[in-house]
């Protein structure tokens, strides 16, 4: 097999790659603030059962959540995931694993916010929603750029697990061509392919950096 | 007409009372200057009236509508809906300013009076351009706050609480983030502010300029009001052993 043909092959996996890379984003973004919020509840009960999970993802290999989110059902109710349900028991994986970082870096972000901000607006009328929307998030969400930027690249790297479910994603497919034809070379392809990807993530983020530095 | 009334307001922090039954009424038109040592109770009297804190006996009123009622000796807070409503009485000037960062000079002014007033948009944006130019700032509404002085922050901030078109202003030591360079052009507005009669309650460690600027100087100690009355009296001639001690230290 020619290296052309093994890049041409291996990009084929690579729309799942990004599949993967996006859905996790879309969902574990808004998810982690939701669980950033239950984190920071009053509620004791709902702080402590959050913050337990958030332990409980942060502290096991993403690799085992993805084995336990697809082979779960079949072990507890003797259900065996369809192929076409590969891709949404690696988002849900994913997304939880994500969310449970995510939601420690929101957390850090609003924790770090002056309480001043929150009295300005009160004393101004703001109900708590609107504080926290308008006033709190926004600010936050410039705070905690570089930290996400970490998290995000590491999303980019961490796809490839998706190989632990044989779903043919990029490092999948790169990962069967080294088996079949006893090259090393599919794994130059695949680490040349993430880099490239995550380059283009750097360069996106540091664009919304920029966009977010008007203010101090 | 009284704007605003506190009776026997008692406030505690982890057991400890730090304001002992005080009491005060704030009549239209009215500057009050509040004076005292560091820890004496100030801010937390308030941030009690401007319902930052909550306190724990006494009453609190605005026009006459109760925001805090006595029952017992124990404070009931009259109902959400009632309290927001009674916030658009009073606005508040803080010691650091706390504008938002990220909104610009006239968004921080503008925003409330259109998101939680409803005022409409061409009005507050006269508003605010009409108090930005008697703040000496008209040229600075696009400006961040980060690109400002202390002092034109401060300015910033006294617009933002009179966009708001409130009954009164507190004030909380406006001018002690200030380098000394910044604080007559902060003690330049209050003053004007008092030329018009704006109702005004302010904690200062502004001698003269509590006694220039006000027509009633409380002196507050160990949470609780040594003396008042008026600022001449108070400040030039003060009777009380320790209102004397403290004001020694000013001359
Ligand atoms: N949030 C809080 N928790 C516990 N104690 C507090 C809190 N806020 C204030 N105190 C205490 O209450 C007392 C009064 O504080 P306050 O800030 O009202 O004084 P102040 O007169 O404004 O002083 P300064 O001139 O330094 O601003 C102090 O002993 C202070 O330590
Ligand atoms: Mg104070």
């Amino acid at each position: 097999m020619t290296l052309t043909a093994m890049i041409v092959k291996m990009s084929e996996g690579l729309g799942r790659t990004c599949a993967i890379f996006f859905l996790t984003l879309l969902f574990s973004l808004p998810l982690g603030l939701l669980v950033a919020l239950m984190r920071m509840s009053k509620n004791r009960v709902v702080s402590a059962i959050t913050s337990a999970c958030i332990s409980i993802l942060r502290g096991t290999p993403l690799m085992l959540q993805l084995i336990a989110v697809a082979y779960g059902p079949f072990y507890l109710f003797g259900y065996t995931l369809l192929v076409k349900e590969k891709l949404l028991a690696i988002i849900i994986a994913f997304s939880l694993n994500y969310a449970a970082y995510f939601a420690e870096i929101y957390r850090g972000g609003i924790e770090s916010m002056p309480v001043g901000q929150y009295e300005a607006a009160h004393v101004l009328g703001y109900s708590k929603g609107q504080t926290f929307m308008r006033i709190i998030l926004p600010q936050v969400v410039k705070r905690i750029l570089p930290s996400v930027t970490n998290e995000v690249i590491t999303l980019v790297k961490d796809t490839s697990m998706a190989f632990t479910l044989a779903y043919m994603e990029m490092f999948s497919i790169g990962k069967q061509i080294a088996n079949s034809q006893s090259s090393f070379l599919p794994f130059v392809i695949a680490g040349v392919f993430y880099y490239l990807m995550n380059s283009i993530v750097a360069f996106a983020m540091s664009r919304c950096e920029k966009a977010l530095s008007y203010y101090r | 007409m009284n704007i605003l009334e506190i009776e026997h307001c008692r406030k505690q922090f982890d057991g400890k009372e730090v304001l002992h039954d005080i009491s005060l009424t704030v009549s239209e038109g009215q500057v009050v200057s509040i004076i005292g040592p560091s820890g004496s109770g100030k801010s937390t009297l308030l941030r009690c009236a401007t319902l930052l804190e909550t306190m724990d006996g006494g009453s609190l009123k605005y026009l006459g509508k109760s925001a805090v009622r006595d029952e017992g000796g124990r404070a009931v807070y009259a109902s959400n809906a009632e309290l927001h409503q009674l916030r658009s009485c009073f606005g508040l000037v803080f010691q650091n300013f706390n504008l938002f960062p990220h909104y610009t000079v006239l968004k921080n002014i503008t925003e409330a009076p259109m998101l939680i007033q409803k005022r409409d948009k061409a009005e507050v944006y006269a508003t605010a351009r009409d108090l930005l130019s008697r703040m000496g700032l008209s040229d600075r509404e696009d400006a961040y706050p980060y690109q400002l002085s202390g002092g034109q922050q401060q300015r910033v901030s006294i617009a933002r609480a009179l966009a708001m078109k409130p009954k009164m202003l507190f004030f909380d030591e406006p001018t002690s983030a200030l380098d000394p360079e910044l604080t007559g052009e902060i003690l330049k507005v209050i003053r004007g502010l008092a030329a018009e009669h704006m109702t005004m309650v302010i904690v200062t460690h502004e001698m003269a300029f509590a006694r220039d600027v006000s027509d009633h100087v409380i002196f507050m100690d160990g949470g609780v009001i040594v003396e008042q009355g008026n600022p001449t009296d108070i400040i030039n001639n003060p009777t009380h052993e320790r209102t004397i001690q403290f004001l020694s230290r000013f001359n």
